[in-house]
């Protein structure tokens, strides 16, 4: 660990929750009745619910992953916030309305407004709970991973922390308390992203990062010798043999040693050595860097904060302030060094990941294609293609058929305020994915990326400018996470008061009644999610988020678009959509290669579906099967 | 489903029409990366390579477009609320 728990992010954090709190118990006393805790009594001013629609949509995974994913590969992360983005688009044009009209409390009021059919309320509100489960996961994982570096707790702490904390936020105030804390989220996150990009602009690009790093060009005969730079070289056995492209000096025994990976020059007899790093978990719990034990005192090593620009164009040392068009040209026109990773299995039967630099010119890192999730687009491989186009299929489908956004739209008063607060909520989320390219750039190139979590690089990024900034970015991430889960555990609770139990089991309740058992339910999908996100701690975060893109825009989306747009559809041709298009992409996803891979532990090659994204294939299914089972029954139909 | 009014009717085709420029315009995006990565390389416009023009280009007509859908829509004669409201000042009092 690079950082240490901060005093100030923890004040800050816990005057976030205290104010979230309090304002929900504030809020709390006046919401009694159903429209109140569902739909805030449709009374949100349509700003403020553009503003709040920012805070429920932009996740974790959209303010740390993307960052993440940018600082550590370029380019690519910015297609999720492409992809996140184009899908506000269909939000507005085709859902934001009729989802206003159609619609009370829920999404399955809007699927169910023509038919009333308890058969359609049962698959929505089943579904609205499988999106909004499979979306609490990396929310509350992401949760955990942030508490462990910034507060110094383990994981488990941090995602019962969030949990309770939102449990609160919900079942006092439900939707008023949720709107109110995602607004709040919101304007944080938008506020204080821009003041970074700000700093990143003003600071330019430098390229005394990291100074002392590299040996050479030196004789690439020497690496054959025992010795470089006056330094003896550490003997390559084992596993270590087989990568004659990292060297380990070490100047005194029992002291440790620099690892240095091989670049070639364009001499072909001189090679220039590059200063890596190297993590070591022995069997037993102990961690070794570069040899000697973690930590901060005498005789230990800590890792260090890397990225860094090699060479800027015309060979100057720092740029100084640039605007936002000269940042990205002149970073392209650079060589920066983005990090990779290694596994050696050592012959005590611990394993040594190196981390070691490759200096990558700046025209790739302005270009899709260098995450191995992205990298097929280069590669040739038509079933690569497919697995992108699927991925951008399902980005751009999934935004308009996520419960938790489609029951902000029941909190404004009409269809205009729901087409205006959409407006408001597109302009911001625009603004903030803009600001993701520059904070993940300004992170890959601060010096404080941790190589060993790359989620971490927006508030690392923070730190590299003050630690005041580090802990009010830290405390906005964890904030993001309260804003987000509230949403989902909100329509969690909503689909099982309203949908399941008043609409399929018929159940007549009274508000009141409705009210008390949807804040049940509340409490109980809260402690699943508490649950699931301490099970699921080794989950990736983003993969998490893309699973539950895919089911929704599967399972909701078609259902949504052909009530609106074919006369012809059937309730029944909607509930076979809807579970059709639920199961199908659910079970693409697990019997996909990256969940053999990444979930059960089996060889990715033997996966059943042939790529990882189901969109491409569930998407038209679900679609088909509606068309398909309406025409059939269409004749049974008594109008 | 009630039946549409005429003024929700022209919003709507208004939207579509929007949403299917908007496609095209997102389609290309997609298709130009799966198939022709290379032409994100060339430098379009400031030294900008095509992959960060177009990649921009496309936040910043989503934002333009949904404020020209949000100026031409008509408005709903049922809601009371004119374009020129001021959303501060009706508080969310429940």
């Amino acid at each position: 660990m690079i950082y240490e728990p901060s005093v100030s992010a923890v004040l800050i954090f816990l005057a976030f929750v205290v104010a979230a709190v309090g304002l929900s118990f504030y809020l709390g006393r006046r919401t009694k009745s159903s429209e109140a805790y569902f739909a805030a009594h449709g009374q949100i001013p349509w700003f403020v619910n553009g503003i709040a629609f920012a805070g429920d949509y932009l996740s974790a995974a959209s303010f740390l992953g993307i960052c993440g994913m940018i600082a550590a590969y370029g380019y690519d992360g910015f297609l999720y916030s492409i992809g996140y983005l184009a899908g506000w688009v269909v939000a507005l044009f085709v859902i934001a309305e009729p989802m206003k009209r159609l619609g009370r409390f829920t999404f399955a009021d809007a699927l169910d407004a023509k038919f009333d059919s308890r058969g359609i309320k049962a698959a929505a509100g089943i579904s609205t709970l499988a999106v909004s489960v499979f979306y609490l996961i990396p929310q509350m994982v992401g949760a955990g991973v942030l508490i462990q570096p910034l507060l110094g707790l383990p994981h488990w702490v941090g995602v019962l922390m969030v949990g309770v904390v939102v449990i609160i936020i919900v079942v006092t105030a439900g939707m008023v308390s949720t709107t109110w804390v995602q607004f709040l989220k919101g304007s944080l996150l938008v506020v204080f992203s821009t003041v970074l990009v700000v700093i990143v602009l003003g600071r330019g690009l430098n390229t005394d990062a990291e100074p002392h790093s590299t040996i050479g060009p030196i004789d690439s005969a020497l690496l054959l010798g025992d010795s470089i730079d006056e330094r003896l070289v550490v003997e390559a056995t084992g596993e270590w043999s087989a990568h004659s492209e990292f060297v380990r000096l070490r100047s005194e025994p029992g002291q440790g040693f620099d690892l240095y990976v091989v670049i070639p020059t364009e001499d072909a007899n001189q090679v220039i050595l590059r200063r890596g790093q190297t993590l070591t978990k022995i069997t037993g719990g102990a961690t070794l860097v570069d040899g000697l034990p973690l930590g901060n005192e005498a005789g230990q090593r800590q890792l260090r904060g890397v990225g860094s620009v090699t060479k800027l164009p015309g060979g100057v040392a720092s740029t100084g302030p640039l605007g936002p068009i000269e940042y990205l040209s002149t970073l392209r026109q650079s060589e920066v060094l983005l990090w990779s990773k290694q596994a050696i299995n050592e012959a005590d039967g611990s394993t040594t990941t190196v981390f070691y630099p490759k200096p990558t010119d700046g025209s790739q890192i302005m270009r899709p294609g260098e995450h191995p999730t992205f990298a097929g687009i280069r590669s040739g491989d038509p079933l690569d293609r497919i697995n992108f186009l699927s991925l951008m299929l399902a980005l751009f489908c999934g935004t308009a058929s996520l419960p938790h956004i489609l029951i902000r739209y029941y909190t404004v008063k009409d269809a205009a305020a729901a087409r205006k607060s959409t407006i408001v909520g597109i302009a911001s989320i625009g603004f903030f994915y803009v600001l993701t390219l520059y904070l993940g750039l300004g992170a890959m190139t601060s010096g404080a990326l941790d190589v060993t979590d790359s989620n971490m690089a927006a508030p690392l990024l923070a730190r590299s400018i003050s630690s005041l900034l580090f802990a009010i970015i830290s405390a906005i991430a964890f904030t993001t996470v309260l804003g987000t889960v509230s949403g989902l555990i909100l329509a969690s609770s909503g689909a099982v008061a309203h949908d399941l139990v008043g609409g399929f089991l018929g159940i007549e309740l009274t508000g009141t009644a409705q009210v008390r058992l949807a804040k049940v339910a509340a409490v109980v999908v809260g402690l699943i999610a508490i649950v699931l996100g301490i099970l699921f701690k080794e989950m990736n975060v983003s993969y998490l988020v893309g699973w539950a893109f895919s089911v929704a825009a599967s399972a909701n989306l078609p259902a949504l678009v052909m009530l609106l747009f074919w006369k012809r559809t059937t309730s029944q041709g909607i509930i076979a959509s809807v579970i059709v298009g639920m199961v199908s992409s659910l079970g693409w996803i697990l019997l996909s290669a990256d969940t053999y891979s990444k979930v059960f532990g089996w060889d990715p090659a033997t996966a059943i579906a042939p790529f990882s994204q189901p969109g491409i294939v569930t998407i038209p299914l679900a679609f088909a099967t509606l068309i398909v089972v309406s025409l059939l029954t269409s004749v049974r139909r008594d109008t | 489903m009630p039946e549409k009014t005429l003024i929700e009717q022209y919003n709507a085709r208004l939207g579509i029409w929007l949403f299917l420029l908007y496609l095209l315009f997102y389609v290309g995006f997609v298709l130009i990366n799966a198939f022709r990565a290379d032409w994100m390389d060339a430098v379009v416009f400031a030294g900008l390579n095509l992959a960060v023009v177009y990649g921009f280009a496309l936040i910043v007509v989503a934002i333009v477009m949904s404020f020209i859908y949000g100026v031409c829509c008509k408005v709903e004669p049922r809601g009371s609320q004119s374009p020129t409201d001021d959303a501060t000042t009706s508080e969310a009092r429940s």
